[in-house]
């Protein structure tokens, strides 16, 4: 290499953006830490001015990013790798939570390790996509009969093994990130539709195997008035909030029904209930523009992604956090059932958010590690 | 792997993925227009509803109680206060585990199984989500005990309230009355919603009868509450209005001197000024602490009360029925004056009994050896049964009771407390129907000496001596003088109500009985001698001793051998000064033996008060003001009656 030729590198990697030396992506970056400060800005509402609560959600979501960097600095091609061996760690895990967990909150979701507590189910939202995209990226897209049979049991043993646990709405979110990767695999719609009306003539047979508190929650969804003191209280103290809060809000603090503890779960679960009454409807506008922003960006990473793995995985990723979005606030609105789904970013707590940045950190190797090949 | 790669179409596989990415989005974009739906509906089209749920949620309607009015005697001396007080409440809905809760704050506060028992009774009874009181009258330790602990205890506060004390105690519990907790009973009779959030209702006496005026009506304020029930602060307020404060015409020290001269006695001491109906005193002994009912008495003190022999809980002067005695011997002497039956002058001959012709009964005379001649005058302050067996035959019983009954011996005088029994004046009809039996003379006889079936209460002894003072005019007794607005402090003063009055034949008989009853206070041989000593004025007075249960024939009564049950009641009424009546009264010593001996200085003793003390002290206010005093002044608009 002549001295010219080391001189020029030098200068175009000079010219390189700390966007680009860092791996990151702006534009996904920018919504991430939007979403973050309108967190810790409801928190700080929702739980009552606790000042605590806004430091441990800010060293929260510092990890977070860290994590998120960590994993954009890796190459796709390190995670596919590491892909089975992830999956097969994971399965293991859940098997030892069933053995040997921790219960919390009537249901074994907790491994303790000695120095910190673990959720393998929460592995498991990066683990089972991962894992299903390893397995239909070499071969031809969309799918044969024979393999989608296969990738579809790699999905329904670790659904399975959390649903035991039993935690429904982590199952349901492990289930969903698999089946998005076959989604974006190719499989014909037909097919997709089909399946779609087994699995709702199969709902009773599910329903059979629900446990009590389970059923109790579909059915203070299907009838919440039924017992506004018991089971039918979160989402009734949920509507009010949100419906008092109108277009414009009651305005930051002011939130009657969060300030005054009528909505239960208000800074967990909850806060898209809190969000809504103390900005109303165009508060709402500017969170779910913020959200499709990442999702966008998310699918346009996804698309310019350049081999089957990383599309697939990407993919996932992205509905997953959309699912995230949906079920939270199909649930606080009471379009749907309360299953214990965060809203993403938003909510407080950890383990989730780890998982979702991980997810993030992911997205941004997939977009930063691309071969710069004429197209 | 190789081979493989060499299969895969990277183009046709992009392509595929991006349409399927296009797709993703586009589902996204409708999935969230759903939400937006959803939100708009709850937001927009329901906010309405929502907003006045969340209102409904936060902002609770409170009752306020209004304040119960006061009681003050003439002198404006108080004989019922509002003291404040705190009081556990709990709201059953906001407590997870009751027995729990109750047994953590156990610790903190003195609580009782008695206090439980009514909790959980009155917890029955009440609204869902209304506070129900666990204990009143926390003491300030306890208080603020719970203060520093009351964040565990959702559901749980002290709150800050008002409750009714006496001061005097037993002193004219039987005229002031008391309040207790609202009865069962009584929800359905009062107006529910102005007695949200009062707590106490009158029982008896004028807290009773005027508990209308006491109670005042309920405020309401809106106040701003947190999940757990906590108020947070109060937004508007529509002020109670407090009760009306009640001047009574009883005086406080005059109750007192009533009900020390009574001893240990049982019976009744009723005053009134007959000038205008005012009771000066009403005393039934023995008497009890109304404040023991307040906060709710306990079953084994209430208990007590019940079933003591003497019933403290009775209210001798409205409702005790006793037998008059010679104290009607006044009104029979009218009687026979009035028509026209007998000469003053004319006597007749008392030998100690007297016999029915056809009839072997001895109809005998207090006195063995007998009296001798007797005319009405001596009849009268000797108390002469025999001359009162002879008229009483000569008027029978139609004219007898009929002459009587306007001066409302049948009759209730109308006094305001509640509870008053008539007494009653037997009649031929009133034999016929209660008994199935004929009117038969021997009880023409006893029926003359107050004796038989002849029963009066203590007030309307009281009342009629009061009539006969004035010459036939009749005023209604209250205790009532006037009620005045706490706020204002402005006074309305409660006109004299006049009754009918007694016709009046001829003044001078009725001056003619006036002057014999004098002389039973008065002269050597009046009943009544013993109080005439040092007494700065004239009264008027009939000692009466009336029959508990009958002597038999040719038996001597000998009160030391009878049981002090048996022994007979000690009757006296009168009124004084002789001249310009102010004070009438009526005693009652129930098993007190003589009247002349037991029952006339009780009523010496409360005369003296009256016309040495409260009426020169009251006589001297009204001078040293230039215009009439408001009492005088208003009493100048009531009717004359």
């Amino acid at each position: 290499m002549s001295l010219f030729e080391a001189r020029a590198e030098a200068l175009q990697a000079n010219r390189r953006t700390l966007a680009e030396r860092f791996h990151t992506d702006t534009p996904l970056l920018l919504c991430l830490l939007i979403l973050s400060v309108i967190s810790l800005f409801v928190l700080y509402s929702a739980s009552g001015q606790k000042i605590d609560v806004i430091w441990r959600q800010s060293i929260r979501l510092g990890i977070g990013f860290l994590i998120m960097l960590a994993l954009a600095q890796l190459n796709p091609a390190t995670f596919k790798r590491w892909t089975p061996w992830l999956f097969t760690l994971g399965i293991g895990l859940l098997v030892a939570v069933l053995v040997a967990g921790e219960v919390g909150k009537g249901a074994q979701r907790w491994l303790d390790l000695g120095f910190f507590r673990f959720q393998p189910s929460e592995m498991m939202k990066l683990a089972v996509p991962m894992m299903v995209a390893w397995y239909l990226s070499d071969h031809p897209l969309p799918p044969t009969l024979k393999r989608l049979a296969m990738a579809i049991l790699l999905i329904i043993i670790p659904t399975l093994l959390i649903a035991k646990q039993p935690d429904l709405g982590t199952a349901l979110l492990v289930a969903s990130a698999g089946i998005f990767v076959l989604l974006f695999s190719g499989i014909s719609w037909r097919l997709i539709f089909a399946s779609a009306a087994v699995m709702a003539a199969g709902a009773p047979v599910l329903w059979h195997f629900m446990h009590g508190y389970q059923k109790q929650r579909v059915l203070t969804f299907l009838n919440p008035e039924q017992n506004p003191l018991g089971a039918g209280y979160h989402i009734i103290q949920s509507k009010i909030a949100i419906g008092s809060g109108g277009l414009y809000g009651k305005g930051w603090l002011n939130g009657t029904q969060s300030q005054l503890n009528f909505l239960p779960e208000r800074s967990t679960d909850f806060i898209f209930a809190a969000y809504a009454e103390e900005f109303g409807l165009f508060g709402i506008l500017a969170l779910l523009a913020v959200y499709l922003l990442v999702i966008m960006r998310g699918l346009l990473i996804a698309s310019q992604a350049q081999d089957s793995y990383s599309r697939l995985l990407a993919g996932s990723i992205v509905m997953t956090f959309f699912i995230y979005i949906f079920v939270n606030i199909g649930m606080v609105t009471g379009l749907l059932p309360v299953v214990g789904v965060p809203l993403p970013l938003v909510s407080y707590g950890g383990t989730s958010m780890v998982t979702l940045m991980a997810g993030f950190g992911i997205l941004m190797s997939i977009h930063t590690h691309r071969k710069l090949l004429p197209r | 792997m190789a081979l493989h790669h060499t299969i895969k179409d990277h183009f046709r596989e992009t392509r595929l993925f991006t349409s399927r990415a296009v797709a993703a989005l586009l589902i996204s974009i409708g999935l969230m227009a759903v939400l937006l739906l959803r939100l708009f509906d709850l937001q927009v089209i329901k906010h309405d509803t929502y907003a006045v749920l969340s209102d409904k949620n936060r902002i609770h309607i409170r009752a306020v109680p209004p304040t119960r009015g006061l009681i003050y005697d003439r002198n404006g001396t108080l004989l019922a206060e509002n003291l404040p007080s705190y009081r556990l409440e709990v709201i059953v809905e906001q407590v997870k585990d009751l027995d729990a809760t109750i047994a953590e704050l156990r610790h903190l506060v003195d609580i009782s199984d008695d206090n439980i028992a009514a909790f959980k009774k009155r917890l029955k009874r009440s609204k869902r989500y209304k506070p129900v009181s666990l204990r009143s009258r926390l003491s300030d330790e306890e208080v603020a005990r719970f203060a520093v602990n009351r964040h565990r205890f959702p559901g749980v506060d002290t709150v800050a309230h008002l409750y009714r004390h006496y001061p005097f105690k037993s002193r004219g519990v039987h005229a002031v009355g008391y309040v207790g907790r609202i009865s069962e009973k009584e929800l359905h009779t009062i107006d529910t919603n102005n007695y949200e959030g009062s707590d106490f209702i009158g029982k008896t006496g004028i807290e009773r009868f005027y508990e209308d005026l006491l109670h005042g009506e309920v405020g309401v304020e809106r106040v701003e509450t947190n999940a757990q029930g906590r108020t947070l602060r109060v937004l508007d307020r529509d002020e109670p209005v407090p009760g009306l404060n009640i001047y009574l015409s009883l005086d406080a020290e005059l109750q007192g001197i009533a009900e020390a001269a009574m001893g240990d006695n049982n019976g009744a001491v009723v005053a009134i000024d007959p000038t205008d109906g005012s009771v000066l005193a009403l005393a039934s002994m023995p008497t009890f602490n109304p404040n023991l009912f307040v906060g709710g008495i306990d079953t084994k003190t209430y208990r007590a009360l019940q079933d003591s022999p003497d019933q403290p809980m009775f209210n001798r002067a409205i409702r005790g029925r006793y037998p008059p005695g010679s104290t009607v011997k006044p009104f029979i002497g009218l009687a026979g004056l009035e028509y026209g039956l007998i000469d003053p002058d004319i006597s007749t001959y008392c030998q100690g009994w007297y016999m029915l012709d056809g009839d072997d009964r001895k109809y005998r005379d207090w006195k063995k050896t007998g009296h001798g001649h007797m005319d009405l005058n001596q009849a009268l302050v000797e108390s002469c049964d025999v001359y009162f067996y002879d008229l009483a035959l000569t008027l029978g019983i139609d004219r007898l009771s009929a002459f009587l009954e306007p001066f409302g011996f049948s009759d209730i005088t109308g006094i305001d407390i509640s509870g008053e029994l008539t007494g009653l004046v037997p009649t031929r009809q009133w034999k016929r129907r209660h008994k199935r039996q004929p009117w038969y003379p021997g009880e023409t006889l006893i029926t003359g000496i107050g004796q038989g079936f002849f029963l009066s209460t203590p007030l309307q002894l009281a009342t009629a001596t009061a009539a006969l003072s004035h010459y036939g005019s009749q005023l209604r007794p209250r205790l009532v003088a006037a009620t005045e607005d706490p706020n204002s402090r402005e006074k309305v003063w409660f006109p004299a109500t006049p009754n009918v009055a007694v016709p009046v034949g001829d003044i001078d008989n009725w001056s003619y009985i006036i002057r014999a009853m004098t002389r039973v206070v008065h002269s050597r041989k009046g009943t009544a001698r013993r109080i005439a000593k040092g007494a700065q004025y004239k009264i008027a007075g009939k000692t009466g001793t009336s029959q508990v249960f009958g002597i038999k024939q040719d038996e001597k009564y000998v009160a030391e051998d009878i049981a002090k049950k048996l022994r007979d009641h000690a009757l006296f009424i009168g009124f004084a000064p002789v001249d310009d009546p102010r004070i009438a009264i009526a005693v009652i010593v129930e098993n007190g033996g003589s009247g002349g001996a037991i029952a006339s200085p009780i009523a010496r003793k409360v005369m003296d008060y009256y016309l040495n003390t409260v009426l020169p002290r009251e006589a001297g206010y009204i001078e040293q003001t230039t215009s009439p005093s408001n009492r005088l002044s208003n009493t100048e608009k009531e009717p004359t009656p």
